[in-house]
Order: structure tokens, then sequence, then C-alpha cells
């Protein structure tokens, strides 16, 4: 599947190409020669190297420009070729508009001109610093044949059905056997039965006469009330716990309306936590991030990488292309614009304190210096998000009981430190202790 | 044969009763509450449904126009070439230098900016060498040529793939991480 780029990254045909040109005659030299008077690009135009060029590309062009879909700027697969043919125009144009676009539409060029009005007037950054190889070399990289994606799809679907399918095959073989050997049992037990009655053999069953357990246990008071002294201690044991957890959401896991990977987003790819809940930083509530965070990223980034494809299919059944594209359904997102036509998303909110109860994240996050994951959990590892803490009165008092203010280098702290660890005679000092415990913190 | 089928007809009740009561607690919906409507505002919620407006969500953006309290200066140029010309020429920043806060700033910069453009600036953020985000430009690169005022038109309006950060970062934050891709610009410089 990767032979077309196989090809050029090794370069045999290029190193021929080469080896047949030195060892043409002075004639093709003479030729060569004419055209470098003449034209002096267009030698150069056959010396590309497109791994050079696939790395400059990916450096200099790749933010507004795809090889095969629009995006800020055209789609670039073949472009020397195809304005050669359609428009005529050169690698002396190219370079110009290259290193430096705004002056070639300043001097009137119609197709200039006509391009930069077509992608919404956005000016292209100049290059001024691109040499003629730097260019030459981008532009083979371009003209390489574009990968077939039939073929790669073909062979990602492969292993991942193959999996399935040997899965379902052990485990429905496993049935099987079970079901085969609880046959043989009941066919042994019934043959065994005929025998022992055709040879009027007696089957024991245990029949004698004696008072039944249940009967004997009844007449035990002792243990009578033994038992119900443990029936009834177990059973409120077992009250008790169903009333405590009455309100207590730890591990909700709603099924979001957009399949949402912390695990990628946070862990694979290291995004802070801030980057999208940003208003934890300065505000009480962490907040849904609205969706032009996500199309900070998500404008260029509309496919996942095929392992990561594969591994969404394999591991949790998410196509995560269909995720991504159901963000650009609701935030109206074309492939290359907004159509202004949004819907919104209807994220179910999973960590929810009771009315009653006020929560400050700016003053755990910013002040507190508390980690997101404290509370939340190992959300970075988490694939669907989950309550991870109970958030009960409990287990906040607890937190405020065992951590420590860092009052260290905060001047707002400095006097009520002094005064609070010359009181308790501590030198560090718990939120409880400057506090964290008086009702009317959390409750008024 | 036939007291032993009763027994096994006792126990999957049995076992029935108990699957039913762990079935209850499932995780894919909210557990009971005693009193709910201790819970749960009555007022409105940030992100709610609601009937009251078109879109149906009670999150609103305010009204064209509307500024908020306090100290505010609205920025007036717009998110055009000419404008980003006009702020990469003129724009200078409000803070000096003694109200710059590198401590403040570069967790800022780590946080929003340094994931493509790399904590050092030379656009080798964590996104970039993962090939998940390309393109993305050192902030010494000679065809760009930043300065204070472009820093801040791109921050505010975003430019091309980049988007807008106005609403993560509010305007005196965003100055200060102007100043500090203008420091870490100097760095790659030297």
């Amino acid at each position: 599947m990767k032979k077309p780029y196989q090809s050029l990254e090794d370069n045999p045909t290029y190193n021929m190409k080469q080896v047949i040109y030195c060892s043409l005659t002075s004639k093709i030299f003479s030729l060569c020669l004419v055209l470098l008077l003449s034209f002096s690009t267009s030698l150069i135009a056959q010396e590309g190297d497109p791994v050079n060029g696939k790395s400059l590309f990916n450096s200099n062009c790749a933010a507004c420009h795809k090889l095969d879909k629009p995006m800020t700027g055209p789609a670039l697969r073949n472009v020397e070729a195809r304005l050669a043919d359609e428009q005529g125009l050169d690698r002396a144009w190219l370079n110009a508009w290259i290193r430096n676009s705004s002056s070639l539409i300043k001097s009137g060029d119609a197709y200039a001109v006509k391009i930069y009005n077509e992608y919404n007037q956005t000016a292209m950054t100049a290059f001024p610093q691109l040499s003629d190889q730097d260019i030459s070399d981008m532009l083979a990289y371009t003209a390489a044949p574009a990968p077939e994606p039939v073929v790669v799809s073909a062979t990602e679907g492969g292993p991942v059905q193959e999996g399935g399918v040997s899965n379902d095959l052990i485990l429905g073989a496993l049935a099987l056997l079970f079901a085969l050997l609880a046959m043989a049992l009941v066919l042994v037990n019934r043959t065994l039965n005929r025998f022992a009655e055709a040879k009027d053999i007696k089957v024991v069953t245990e029949q004698e006469k004696r008072t039944p357990l249940w009967k004997a246990f009844v007449q035990n008071q002792f243990l009578v009330l033994v038992t119900a002294i443990i029936f009834l201690l177990a059973s409120g044991y077992f009250v008790y716990g169903y009333f405590m957890q009455v309100g207590v959401d730890q591990g909700y896991e709603p099924v979001q309306p957009i399949h949402y990977s912390h695990r990628i987003h946070a862990g694979d790819n290291g995004i802070d936590c801030k980057y999208c809940h940003s208003s934890a930083r300065v505000s009480k509530t962490s907040g849904i991030p609205s969706l032009n965070v996500c199309m900070n990223c998500h404008k260029s980034i509309s496919e996942v990488a095929p392992e990561t494809l594969a591994e969404g299919m394999d591991e949790y059944s998410v196509d995560y292309n269909g995720e991504i594209q159901k963000l650009y359904d609701a935030v109206g997102w074309d492939g290359t614009g907004y159509t202004g036509e949004s819907k919104p998303v209807k994220w179910i909110r999973i960590h929810n304190l009771p009315d009653f109860a006020y929560f400050n994240h700016s003053q755990h996050v910013e002040v507190g210096g508390i980690e997101c994951q404290t509370c939340h959990g190992p959300v970075e590892e988490m694939e669907i998000m989950y309550q991870h803490s109970p958030l009960t009165m409990g287990w906040c008092i607890n937190c405020h009981r065992e951590t420590n203010v860092k009052v260290k280098d905060n001047d707002y702290y400095t006097k009520i430190h002094e005064e609070l660890s010359k009181k308790y005679g501590v030198d560090q000092l718990t939120v409880a202790q400057m506090g964290g415990l008086e009702c009317g913190k959390c409750h008024y | 044969m036939h007291i032993n089928m009763k027994k096994a007809t006792k126990y999957s009740v049995v076992l029935a009763v108990l699957v039913s009561f762990m079935s209850c607690q499932e995780n894919s919906r909210p557990n009971y509450q005693y009193m709910p409507n201790m819970y749960e505002s009555i007022g409105y919620e940030t992100y709610q449904e609601s009937d009251a407006f078109a879109n149906g969500v009670e999150a609103q953006l305010p009204a064209e126009g509307s500024i908020p309290r306090g100290d505010f200066m609205p920025f007036e140029i717009e998110n055009t070439n000419e404008g980003y010309a006009f702020a990469k020429a003129n724009l200078t920043s409000p803070l000096d230098s003694t109200q710059i806060d590198y401590d403040r700033a570069g967790p800022l910069y780590g946080i929003y900016c340094g994931i493509c453009h790399g904590n050092k600036g030379d656009g080798k953020g964590k996104l970039v060498q993962r090939e998940k985000i390309l393109g993305v430009p050192s902030y010494a690169d000679i065809g760009r040529a930043i300065t204070e005022g472009s820093i801040y038109h791109t921050l505010y309006y975003g430019k091309n793939t980049m988007g807008s950060y106005a609403n993560q970062l509010n305007e005196e934050e965003r100055w200060q991480v102007v100043a500090y891709v203008q420091k870490l610009k100097a760095d790659l410089e030297k």
C-alpha cells in the first residue's frame, strides 16, 4: 500500500535518471545548457527531492494547505502540473507567488487576483527564505501520486474484523463445548438409571424418617434468637449502606451525544485541562467548552490517524471520524468555512453539586493550586468520562482536614499564617485550621 | 430428581432477585436523590435547556454591542488583512515593563500556545511532533516578522487555521502572553 511513496523515497528511479543524464552525449549536455540559459528553473524542477520536500511542506505549508483537500488555501496535489496545463503558468510564477504573493496580487496578475478572491482574500504568508531548491523539493513532494484510500481502509478493516470474528468464534466454541458436556451428563444419568431399572437395583434415595432440619431449627430457641439478631444486624448494615449512597453519583458515566475521549486529548496529546476548561482558572464553574474551542484544533484535524481509528473501532467500537463529523454538524463547518447553521450539543453534566452547597473552581485551581486529578481522578486515562469522587460533604471535609495551605511566597497569607500558626502551635496550616470547616463557607 | 428441580428453581429465584437489586445500580443514569428540590436549582442554570429562547438553550450570547462592566476597552481593529497590517504597524502593548509578569504569562502560554507552538516558540509543540497539526511556524520566521501588534491581533481573531483565543484569555492575560511570545522570539533570534 505504501509502494508509491517508497519508490520515491528510496530514490532508485531518480538515481537512474541521473545516471542516464550523465552518460548521455554532449548533445544532451548542450541542450541542457540551452535550457539552463533560457529557463534556469525548469532544470531544477526535475531534481526536486520529495523527502526533503515533505518536511519543508509540513513545516511551511501544511498549516493552510492539504494535498488532496482545500483548507485555508487550495489543495496542492500536482499543483505545478495543473497550473502549467490549466493556466499556462510556469515555475517562475510559482516562485514569485510563494516568495511574496501579495506583491504579485498588487501587480495585477490575473490568476493571482482570481485565486486570492476565491479563497476569501486570505493573504498567504510570504516565504522569502525559501531557495529555488527548497521550492522544487516541495513541488516534487506535491507531485507524488496520491495514496489509494480504498486500499488503506481495506487493510485496516481486515485485522479489526478478524479480531472480532476470532473472539466470537472462541466464545461460541466454548458455549458449544459446555452444552455438549451438559448433554452428555444428562445422557449418562439417564442410561445409568435405565441400567439400574433393568437389573432391578434400587437406586438409594435417602428418605429416612427423621425430623426435618427446619423443624429442629425452630425448636431450638437460642439458635432462632441468635439468627434473628444476626439477620437484623446484617439487614441494618445493608439498609444503612443503601440510604447513605442515595444522592451520591460516584461512578456516574452517562452516554454523551458526542463520544469525546479524554484519553486521547488530555492523555495521548497532553493538552492541558485548562486549555478547554479555561474558566476553571477564573470562575466558579469549570465550564463545558464551547465548540469554537474544539475548532481551534479540529479546523485542521478532520480525521484521526489510521491507528487511532483502528484502536477506536477495536476497543470501544467507536468511529472517531464519525464523532468529529458530529462536531462539524453541530458547529456548522463544511470543511472550509462556517455555514452559520449551528445547533447546541446536549452534553450531559456529570459532576453536579447540590444547589445548597457552594463550590468554587478558581479558588481551588488558581489559589489552592490543586491538580484537577485530585478530585476528578485519572481523567487522562478515561475513554469515557465518569465521576471519580463521591463529592459528598464527608469527602470535602476530609480533604480540608488533611491538606496544607500553600502559604509559601504568598503575601496574602503572611499575616494570618503567623497568627494562626502561633494559635495552633503548628508550622503548616491545614485548610480546616484556616476556617475550612465552617458551615457558612459552603452553606449559606 | 423432583426435589432437586424444586431446589434449583428456589435458588434461581433468589439469584434473580439479587441480580435485579444489583442492576438498580446503573452508571448511565444519575442516582436517586432525597429531596430533589433542594438539589436542583429553581433558577435557570448556565447550560440548561430552556423554552425561553429560540435555540432552546439558556446560555445566550450578549446582545450585539454590549460591553462588560469595569475597565473595558473595545478592540476596534478589524479582522481583515488591512486590520492585521494596521495592528502589525501601530498596535502596542498597554503594559509597561513593570506590569509584565513572566511567571504568570509562562504558564498561560504553556496551556494555550505551547501545545502547538512549542514551549520555546519554535513551532514544535507536542501536537506538531505527533503530526496532528502541521505547519506551525517558528516565532522567528522572517516571512511573518511578527510584532507586538500582530501577535495580539492573531491572538484576538485567530489567523488561518489558528482559532481565536479571545474567550479563553482576558485582555490583560492576552497582553501578558504577547509579552511572553516577544521574549521567546527574542530568545530564538539570539
